[in-house]
């Protein structure tokens, strides 16, 4: 977080529309994706090989039913990430969101309502924080810690108790389910997931906000001095990962049918391992979207095939996660090293 | 001079503490009584010093880390995997109640946690991680190690020289506050009468320079990722032996969110530099004095992290240099803040 830049000369290559160099720094840039896809391709194989019945596409779409959620905040956290900063307070605002959605509800107040209502305020407190944070020059990791008290304390004190959901419209889209065969289906927060991973990934590749994210991350110092708007950008990222934390509350919400004040409990550290392990640097800068869905898929299929074991434990998730963390980073380190040198007059 | 007062960084926490102390008054009865109770102190005073132990000996680990200018999430997991480690080995003795059994196995749970420090300070020293990122592994991958060493259970023990540490009294007073204190001790005799003090200081301020200028940065960094571990180990003793027992989730749940507060809120500046020990106890003793006064003002449980995040964001924004000249010059710029915020 406090860490300097390295190169500049990566974090120019980091910008996806740079035309110069491509041959060259393109593969540079792409090996830690590249990494992950392997990765992904090795585990669905292994699982494959070892497990009757893992070859059905459902266990691939499960995949995405299950970490749809996770998907749309990992997307937020990918943009703060790009700026250098962080976000902790992402499992928080999920909380908030499905208690205050589920309280509205059951006070019954129109779905149409609710679901503005509990977008916009994910929003607005993702605002306030990327305000402090530039304006008041505290650090993102303390600002966001805040922010996950008051989302958290928030939650508690709207209710303790989990709170069933069970407005019709709420109902019917959990209950929706797009039927691509017989058995296989995925349900319609997929399809809002993956709506908003396009959006995210068109909107960091080809606008000027996208590029103003990356520079930013590069080298703030700079993108100040080149004229970028970086006081408007560092805060609208912070709004992004709000919208998205709440975005991904009401499809968690859509995922449980309740509002509970505990739910999301850890939530950051997952999105922040699956932008890690999708390649993002977390030094800023660097990284690509479709990294972080990669990511996500990678921690959806460790809990699938720890699932379809069924002797192992739950806890060796976290030790695996946490394995996997390692291999990444050195692999980043290693990557960004050996370009340093090779980058060189 | 008041001047000069309401100039120095340890100002605002140490008013918020006398301000909560004051509080507490009005809502709790004998808040300040201290009684002498079968050769024990007793009070709630004592109580607040009891409590804050574990975070006092997290926060003078975090504090040294961060002088560097690194960081470590580790700590709470480490805290786990040492209470996880101390009380297996308990409960495996013949005598659960011999002294030097116990006292081998607390030594052999240090030992784990003193690996687990020169891991991360690999990771961040020779290895060149960013800190944040290095010690996530140990944050993600610990927690389960530790529900390994238990096998997911919440281990109890029944070890009367084990629970001496947590919760035993020595010459009347806590001996978890004791331990607590020859560790602050420790630290400030080495940090303020030797060099180390200066040399953790460059090394923060600027690795590059202090390489240049003949400072070992490597070990040194290597170093306080070692002792930070080390401390939350001994951190993770206490807990555990004063619930009697090891429960991997809940041991050290977001300590190390606390840690980094009351260092923060110690004057410590995440950016790495100067660094105050004296500023990270005020802030652990601050942290628990509020969750103390929480409960003991009638505030309800579940409003408690929405106080905390209050006090957070005021004591944040009044150590801020940068919101002090917007607010404080009464100039234009006041207004936008506001409408920013």
């Amino acid at each position: 977080m406090t860490e300097t830049k390295g190169d500049p000369d990566i974090d120019l290559g980091a910008q996806p529309s740079s035309n110069t160099g491509r041959t060259r720094s393109l593969n540079r840039r792409h090996v830690p994706v590249l990494a992950t896809l392997s990765l992904l391709a090795f585990m669905y194989g292994l699982g494959v090989i070892n497990y009757e019945g893992f070859d059905h596409p459902q266990v691939v779409l499960n995949v995405f039913v299950d970490n749809a959620f996770l998907l749309v905040v990992a997307v937020g956290m990918t943009f703060v990430i790009l700026t250098g900063g962080i976000d902790l307070s992402v499992g928080a605002v999920v909380a908030l969101t499905t208690t205050l959605a589920a309280t509205l509800l059951e006070a019954g107040w129109p779905a149409g309502v609710v679901l503005p209502l509990a977008l916009l305020l994910g929003t607005g407190l993702g605002l306030s924080m990327g305000a402090v944070i530039h304006y008041f020059k505290v650090e993102p990791f303390i600002a966001t810690l805040a922010g996950m008290f008051l989302a958290r304390g928030l939650a508690l004190l709207i209710d303790r108790n989990s709170i069933p959901i069970t407005n019709e419209f709420w109902v019917s889209v959990a209950q929706q389910r797009i039927r691509f065969d017989r058995g296989v289906f995925i349900s319609s927060s997929v399809i809002l997931a993956l709506v908003v991973v396009l959006i995210a990934a068109i909107v960091l590749t080809w606008t000027r906000f996208g590029r103003c994210v990356y520079a930013i991350g590069g080298n703030a110092d700079s993108a100040l001095l080149m004229g970028l708007p970086v006081a408007r950008t560092r805060i609208a990222v912070y709004g992004i990962s709000g919208f998205c934390a709440s975005l991904g509350g009401v499809i968690y919400s859509f995922y449980t049918l309740s509002g509970y004040s505990l739910h999301g409990n850890g939530l950051e550290l997952d999105a922040i391992a699956a932008v890690v392990i999708g390649g993002v640097l977390l030094a800023g800068g660097s990284g690509y979207l479709f990294g972080t869905v990669l990511g996500v898929l990678v921690l959806g299929l460790i809990q699938t095939i720890i699932t379809f074991e069924g002797t192992l434990s739950s806890w060796w998730t976290r030790i695996v996660v946490g394995a996997l963390l390692f291999a990444f980073i050195v692999l980043q380190r290693v990557v960004t090293g050996v370009s340093a040198v090779r980058s060189g007059p | 001079m008041s001047k000069n007062l309401l100039s120095h960084r340890l100002f605002w926490p140490f008013a918020v503490l006398v301000l909560l102390l004051v509080l507490n008054i009005f809502f709790s009865n004998n808040f300040f009584r201290i009684t002498v109770h079968d050769g024990h102190l007793v009070g709630t005073l004592i109580d607040i010093a009891r409590r804050s132990a574990p975070l006092i000996l997290v926060g003078v680990g975090m504090t040294l880390v961060i002088a560097t200018g690194g960081i470590d999430l580790s700590v709470g997991s480490v805290m786990a995997v040492s209470g996880a480690l101390a009380c297996l080995l308990i409960g495996d003795l013949s005598d659960p109640h011999s002294v030097a059994g116990v006292l081998g196995a607390v030594l052999l749970a240090l030992l784990l946690c003193l690996v687990l420090g020169v891991w991360n300070g690999f990771l961040v020293s020779v290895i060149g991680i960013q800190p944040i990122v290095a010690t996530l592994i140990l944050m993600v991958a610990g927690r389960g190690l530790a529900q390994l060493i238990t096998d997911g259970q919440i281990l109890n023990v029944s070890s009367d020289p084990y629970r001496v540490i947590g919760a035993g009294y020595f010459l009347a007073l806590p001996v978890s506050v004791l331990i607590a204190a020859a560790v602050v001790l420790i630290a400030s005799l080495l940090t303020g009468r030797t060099a180390l003090g200066l040399l953790l200081q460059a090394v923060g301020g600027s690795p590059a320079a202090s390489r240049l200028a003949g400072i070992q940065a490597r070990g040194l960094t290597w170093l306080v990722y070692v002792i930070a571990a080390v401390c939350a180990g001994i951190a993770g003793l206490i807990y555990s032996s004063n619930v009697a027992s090891a429960d991997s989730n809940a041991a050290g749940n977001l300590i190390e969110l606390d840690a980094i507060l009351a260092v923060v809120i110690g004057g410590t500046a995440l950016t790495g530099g100067r660094f105050s020990l004296s500023g990270t106890v005020l802030g652990a003793v601050l942290i628990q004095t509020l969750n103390v006064t929480t409960v003991s003002m009638g505030i309800p449980v579940e409003a408690t992290l929405l106080f905390k995040a209050i006090v957070v964001v005021v004591l944040c924004l009044s150590q801020s240099p940068a919101f002090r000249e917007r607010v404080f010059s009464r100039r234009k710029p006041a207004l936008t803040k506001e409408a920013a915020a």
